[in-house]
């Protein structure tokens, strides 16, 4: 099969999987017992107001056709309207996603260095004291709730040692303003960019101060499957002729370790990638809220205090789309660099 | 013979390979350790009526978020509670919700995993299509979803935790039953006229029954982790239940004033609690498949 036919088979086989999950979502809210639109309003309401209430939202309208409109709007892009102000969800939920892209990114470099780093020395270290610790590490990090994590860094290095502030994204009124040439405006939204391409090295060193805490703690949580990954893998790959190869013409560990073995442990490690995108953005969503930090994460958990349903509704949809898409181009990416794939 | 005897029988077979767990180096002594952490919390939690000090929901039983004393040895809350008593009492919840939702994901995953894929053609086909689609989404996020809609309550958020785990158990279940269906004696009994229903429960099931028990331990930690993470983000149990994912919620607003032994401890809990079980979980495997022992 060619990379293109792939890359078509791969985009038909989506179609089914994406439609699948949006009318799971659709289920959910509106098909599960309990009403949206009387679970938003706790108390008792007047039966006017509710009936209003309805109209506004089109929840008045019977659920096939409230079905198919929610997979008409999504097409052109819109989420819905929000139950608190009335306002299009899916302004709101694009303009907090950079702040989680920003983390999602931070931390999976983290997880991705700290589970490589700790695979090779424990497959190194083959059976030894310090192999069984770093498994060991590897096994704790998959216990630990992201969020507990999060607060035993807060105490340590923001309570107690005052190195990196507890929460939030930037000081307020320092958001870096991007890049402006000859009338064109660049924002990325990443504040870590944005700063650089407004050539501020204060905002950036602060943007990144308060990037450390929430992406060590979601990094770290993750880092265990790949730690796996990366000593399994590099115990088998050392074994093998060209490694032997490498060794015997007299080249330095460091080297054979890292250019020739680990090299080998790039596609496992780049799918692995792929596969914990979802884990990630549910580890975002609980570090978000432990951090205070303005993403999806944290909207979708402010929503939910609201009991606003249209935007959880949409958030949720947008999380399933996100990942559907990621899936999409590591596999595209996967057959590019492996070509058995393609057989 | 009836189908019950036959995975029971299969049950035992495969019990010498547990007792004898000392025998079994590393993946032996993962299990033990891990049996034991969980051994010890399930034994606390059912001794807590007659070990805790304190009613575990009676506030002012000592002065606001008292730090660790020798009469309030884990401290006190921001309502006065006592934080040891908390403690013993807080696993109940998250074993109830644990048991439940990987009672639900059984009784959903393996038999759909059995039948449809024992069956082939659409009925696999769909199953996986919907289990795929459900697997690939963050779980959390969906659990979330169906948690804020069913409402509060230890069943419904296990229903909740169970909906996200189900596809983990259908791909299991199916995997082996793919395996196994080709197998020459399945395929004698097919030729000897065996019916499908014998087939299955009698041939394919107790193959099936090894990799779901390591699955299922697991499981168990998954659940924990979610449920603990549904309380965190506000759909949690009432407060009146004791329970460790409250208090590391509501803690979160006290670590400014330095109470860090309001999260500490049901943290810690927690994590022993998971780790227990994720301990079991991979020993199990391990042990029964030799393999992957490196």
């Amino acid at each position: 099969m060619s990379l293109r036919s792939y890359i078509i088979a791969r985009l038909l086989l989506t179609i089914p999987m994406i439609l699948l999950l949006l009318t799971l979502v659709f289920l959910i809210i509106r098909v599960l017992p309990g009403d949206p639109a009387l679970l938003h309003f706790e108390k008792q309401v007047k039966p006017e107001a509710l009936e209003a209430f309805r109209r506004n939202l089109g929840l008045d309208k019977p659920v096939p056709q409230q079905y198919f409109d929610y997979l008409m709007g999504l097409f052109r892009g819109d989420l819905g309207k929000s139950m608190q102000d009335f306002s299009p969800v899916g302004g709101q939920i694009f303009s907090a996603f950079p702040a989680t892209l920003e983390l999602a990114i931070y931390a999976m470099i983290g997880a991705v260095l700290i589970g490589v780093f700790l695979g090779v020395r424990a497959s190194q270290s083959y059976n030894t004291t310090e192999d069984h610790s770093i498994r060991t590490f590897g096994i704790v990090s998959y216990a630990i709730p992201v969020f507990f994590l999060g607060m035993v860094f807060q105490i340590i290095f923001s309570i107690q040692l005052h190195w990196f502030p507890s929460g939030g994204r930037i000081y307020p009124g320092m958001e870096p303003l991007g890049l402006s040439v000859g009338g064109v405006h660049l924002v990325t939204g990443l504040y870590t960019v944005d700063s650089l391409l407004e050539g501020n090295i204060t905002k950036f060193i602060q943007a990144v101060r308060y990037l450390v805490l929430p992406s060590l703690a979601l990094g770290v949580v993750l880092s265990g499957v790949f730690l796996r990954l990366t000593r399994s893998n590099m115990l088998e790959t050392s074994r093998l002729d060209f490694v032997t190869a490498a060794k015997a013409r007299g080249l330095k560990q460091s080297t054979v370790l890292y250019a020739y073995a680990l090299r080998n442990a790039f596609l496992p490690i780049l799918t692995m990638m792929g596969l914990q995108f979802a884990a990630l953005l549910a580890g975002a969503v609980l570090t978000e809220t432990t951090f205070s930090w303005p993403g999806l994460g944290r909207y979708l958990v402010d929503r939910i205090s609201f009991r606003d349903y249209t935007a959880i509704q949409g958030a949720v949809v947008f999380f399933g789309l996100l990942v559907a898409l990621v899936s999409l181009i590591v596999d595209i990416l996967y057959a590019y660099l492996d070509p058995r794939i393609r057989l | 013979m009836s189908r019950a005897g036959s995975t029971g029988r299969i049950l035992v077979q495969l019990l010498p390979r547990f007792v004898q767990l000392k025998g079994r180096g590393v993946a032996g002594w993962t299990v033990i350790i891990g049996s034991v952490l969980v051994a010890s919390i399930v034994v606390i939690t059912i001794l807590a009526p007659w070990i805790s000090p304190h009613n575990p929901i009676a506030i002012n039983v000592g002065p606001i978020l008292a730090a660790p004393t020798p009469e309030f040895p884990l401290g006190t809350n921001h309502l006065g509670q006592d934080m040891l008593s908390r403690i013993i009492w807080g696993g109940v919840t998250m074993l109830q919700v644990a048991v439940i939702s990987v009672a639900v994901c059984l009784a959903v995953g393996l038999p759909i995993g059995l039948l449809a894929t024992y069956a082939g053609g659409l009925p696999d086909k769909v199953s996986s299509l919907v289990m795929d689609s459900v697997y690939a989404f963050p779980g959390l996020v969906l659990a979330i979803a169906i948690a804020a809609m069913l409402g509060r309550g230890v069943v419904n958020m296990s229903v909740a935790i169970a909906v996200v785990y189900v596809p983990s158990y259908y791909r299991i279940v199916r995997s082996q039953v793919l395996t196994v269906k080709e197998l020459p004696y399945v395929e004698a009994a097919r030729a000897l006229g065996g019916r499908s229903g014998t087939i299955l429960f009698r041939y394919v099931l107790p193959n099936v029954v090894p990799s779901i028990v390591s699955v299922a331990t697991i499981n168990f930690a998954d659940a924990i982790l979610t449920a603990a993470g549904l309380t965190f983000v506000g759909l949690g149990l009432s407060v009146a239940v004791p329970d460790w994912g409250w208090d590391l919620t509501y803690g979160r607003q006290l670590l400014p004033a330095g109470a860090w032994w309001v999260i500490t401890f049901p943290g810690v809990m927690i994590v022993l609690l998971a780790l227990g079980f994720t301990l079991i979980g991979e020993g199990l495997s391990e042990i029964m498949s030799p393999r992957l022992e490196q």
